[in-house]
């Protein structure tokens, strides 16, 4: 109960990160998300939860304009980061996506060395002048991604080659690596076994710590377990936004009360 | 009579599957459950009676005519090939056979126009034959695969039992052809290599195969070292490699990350359609474009070029080959999951760098595939060079120069007047098993790449 009220406090005391006003997506003629406004907190996890199709996923992806790699995809709205519009012609997405790393639904390492694929992003982005700066930052990505101690014996030999839950924490490592600000995860456990779900879900906890973490979660005890903040989306609109215990236990909206008790699904 | 022989062939097997499923339906309205489905029963006697028959009707007609035609000739009187050779005994068969069929050429002897008219009515009788053993056998098998019909009867297996054996002797042939082809050019390369030393050919750097003309004549002054014409082959191929595979590749890589929808559909039936091009019509392309144009560049900046040069059929035969590795290439980008694609943009990588580091490494097997089998039709492609490459072998690399391709030469060797005994001929063999050995090693090679590669990758 104590810890319980200590990360409260410390919700509250985070600062915006992200703010959302407005934001519209469409995909050619289908309007995805409807108006939706928000403001996720540094230092938090913030869970979006909902039935699936209610757009969690694109909402996620416009926080890191991955869906300007959809061709019909159009956003329109204010996104921020820190202050800055992440839309404006003047930001770079490469750039972007540098600073807000992204984990996606099934693992997906690249059919390189472990090492290699934590040093990818690094690599690209120019983060380390010599061989030894990158052992040090894939070193120290691969402990933040809480699997140094499984792999560290083995960074020559191909990511692919892990177990799942493994292979999504290398890609959690790979994500960090690019010493982002904001995580992105799209279901991340969801296809992973209980106990490599449960091995993802402390490192998360771990990963508030240093980071704005925004995770998309199927699984309502997932989002109790590990977020502060819970946003519930219901065919395209943010239906309500709060603490993630006041959604659980003293949900305003109707709808959000149906979803939660297993009406909507 | 043999379309005739078909119809009734046909005929039985409809027949067949008619009957049997009959049979099992009404074993089925007795009341009594059945093993397979009443169509398996009629599939089972409809196969039985077909395939059969039909192979044995096949195998008859490949073997009626020797047979008819050696009966005739022993019909003819007695001596008649006595003095004569191979060639001359041959020579009246033939004749005797064009009377037959009706096309005479002066006034023959009666003996031939006897033989002849003997020819035709045994003809006839074989196709009766024929008829009558298909009636029978169809009849008898029919009655077989009647009997066969009961509860218990496993028509589903049987009938996949059939259709398996189907499937394994389509395969087996294919093999057996392959294996016929390399074993017929083995044999007329053995007996090249009888006249000719295999050290000469394969290091040899003189190729003048056109000399010996009289039979009296062989070899003494043909050179027949095959170096030059590989080398040919060779520069040739290069220059195609050089251009098609940049071209292919960069095509293949714009299409699949950079264009938009509207160019794609632009671009991809044009490739498609330039894959569909006779090679022949390159030719032309090569012989009265690409050549000239490059003789006419060369001589405004100085430089005197042979007319047929090795640069015009390779780039020529390089466009050819372009939507051959584009085609590959594109499909082995689009093979790599999207998730991949979307792991390296999140992480910020353009999409150039995205493409380089972990699209294209992903798609190497295919790509290699690709470009392997690409490298097998340039050796192997023979129009385009027929028409727009040399005749003559010449020791040289140089891309300017007029050279000639190890399948120029087996054309030119084999065209117009041939007998089969002489080197000239069989040099043609050697040439061709050459020629088949390199692709084989090519592809050997190719499979060890992408196996190598798949296990990096997966
Ligand atoms: N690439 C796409 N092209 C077209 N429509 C899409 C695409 N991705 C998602 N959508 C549509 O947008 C809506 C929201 O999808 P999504 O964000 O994936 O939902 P969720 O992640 O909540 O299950 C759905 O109706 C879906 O059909
Ligand atoms: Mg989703």
């Amino acid at each position: 109960m104590n810890d319980m009220r200590k990360i409260e406090r410390d919700a509250k005391m985070a600062e915006t990160k992200i703010t959302a006003r407005n934001v519209n997506v469409f995909y050619g003629e289908t309007h995805a998300i409807r108006d939706v406004n928000v403001d996720i907190a540094d230092k938090t996890v913030t869970a979006f939860i909902g039935p699936s199709g209610c757009g969690k996923s694109t909402f996620l992806r416009c926080i890191n304009r991955m869906n300007d790699t959809i061709d019909i995809c159009r956003v329109t709205g204010d996104i921020q980061l820190d202050g800055t519009d992440i839309y404006a012609t003047s930001v770079d997405p490469v750039q972007l996506r540098a600073q807000v790393g992204m984990v996606f639904q099934k693992p997906n390492p690249f059919p390189k060395s472990i090492y290699d694929n934590v040093a990818y992003g690094p690599r690209i982005h120019g983060l380390a002048r010599t061989k030894s700066d990158m052992d040090e930052i894939v070193e120290r990505a691969l402990r933040r991604g809480a699997i140094w101690d499984e792999v560290k014996d083995r960074l020559d030999q191909p990511g692919t080659g892990l177990s799942g839950g493994q292979q999504q924490r290398l890609c959690i490592a790979r994500a960090v690596a690019t010493e982002p600000e904001v995580l992105l995860m799209d279901e991340p456990c969801s296809a992973l076994d209980p106990i490599a779900t449960a091995q993802v879900e402390e490192l998360i906890d771990e990963l508030r710590q240093d980071y704005s973490v925004v995770i998309v979660t199927h699984s309502m005890q997932q989002a109790a377990r590990v977020s502060q903040k819970t946003a519930f989306f219901h065919l395209g609109h943010l239906v309500e936004f709060n603490d993630t215990d006041e959604i659980f236990t003293n949900p305003k909206d109707p709808r959000t009360e149906s979803y939660i008790t297993g009406r909507i699904g | 009579m043999v379309l005739f022989a078909f119809l009734l062939l046909l005929g039985a097997t409809f027949v067949a599957y008619a009957l049997n499923r009959r049979a099992a339906i009404s074993i089925r309205a007795n009341g009594t459950q059945l093993h397979s489905l009443e169509s398996f029963h009629g599939l089972f006697a409809a196969l039985t009676v077909l395939v059969p028959v039909l192979v044995g009707i096949l195998i008859w007609l490949v073997l009626e005519g020797t047979v008819v035609d050696w009966v005739m000739i022993r019909s003819l009187p007695e001596g008649t090939f006595d003095d004569l050779g191979s060639g001359a005994s041959q020579l009246i068969v033939a004749e005797i056979k064009s009377i037959a069929g009706g096309r005479v050429f002066g006034t023959p002897e009666p003996w031939k126009t006897e033989a002849a008219e003997r020819l035709v009515a045994y003809n006839r009788i074989a196709d009766w034959v024929l008829v009558a053993l298909v009636a029978v056998s169809a009849a008898m098998l029919l009655w077989f695969a009647r009997r066969s019909v009961a509860a218990q009867f496993r028509a589903r297996q049987s009938a996949e039992r059939i259709v398996l054996g189907l499937m394994v002797f389509c395969a087996v042939a294919a093999i057996f052809v392959t294996i016929g082809i390399v074993f017929a050019l083995t044999f007329e390369t053995i007996k090249f290599f009888q006249v000719v030393p295999v050290t000469e050919f394969l290091f040899g750097t003189s190729w003048e195969p056109q000399i010996p003309i009289r039979e009296d004549q062989v070899a003494a002054e043909g050179a027949f070292g095959a170096v030059p014409v590989f080398l040919g082959t060779i520069v040739i191929s290069t220059v195609a490699l050089f251009i098609a595979i940049p071209v292919g590749l960069m095509t293949a890589i714009y299409l699949n990350e950079f264009a938009n929808r509207r160019i794609r559909s632009a671009v991809k039936p044009v490739l498609e359609i330039l894959a569909g091009v006779p090679t022949v019509v390159y030719g032309f392309f090569a012989v009265l474009t690409v050549a000239p144009a490059i003789r006419s560049f060369a001589a405004s900046i100085g430089v005197d070029v042979a007319p047929n040069t090795a640069l015009a059929a390779g780039g020529v035969m390089g466009i050819m080959l372009i939507p051959f590795i584009s085609s590959f290439a594109d499909d082995a980008l689009s093979a790599v999951p999207r998730s991949l694609r979307d792991g390296a943009l999140a992480l910020g990588a353009t999409r150039g760098e995205m493409m380089v580091n972990v699209l294209f490494p992903a798609a190497i097997p295919g790509i290699v595939g690709g470009i392997l089998l690409a490298v097998s039709r340039a050796i192997g492609e023979t129009m385009i060079v027929v028409m727009a490459a040399g005749l003559i072998a010449k020791m040289t690399i140089n891309p300017l120069d007029s050279v000639t391709a190890v399948t120029v030469q087996i054309v030119t060797l084999l065209i117009g007047d041939t007998s089969f005994d002489n080197p000239k001929t069989l040099s043609a063999f050697a040439l061709g098993m050459m020629l088949f050995l390199v692709t084989l090693v090519i592809n050997i090679f190719a499979l060890r790449i992408v196996r190598k590669y798949r296990e990096i990758y997966d």
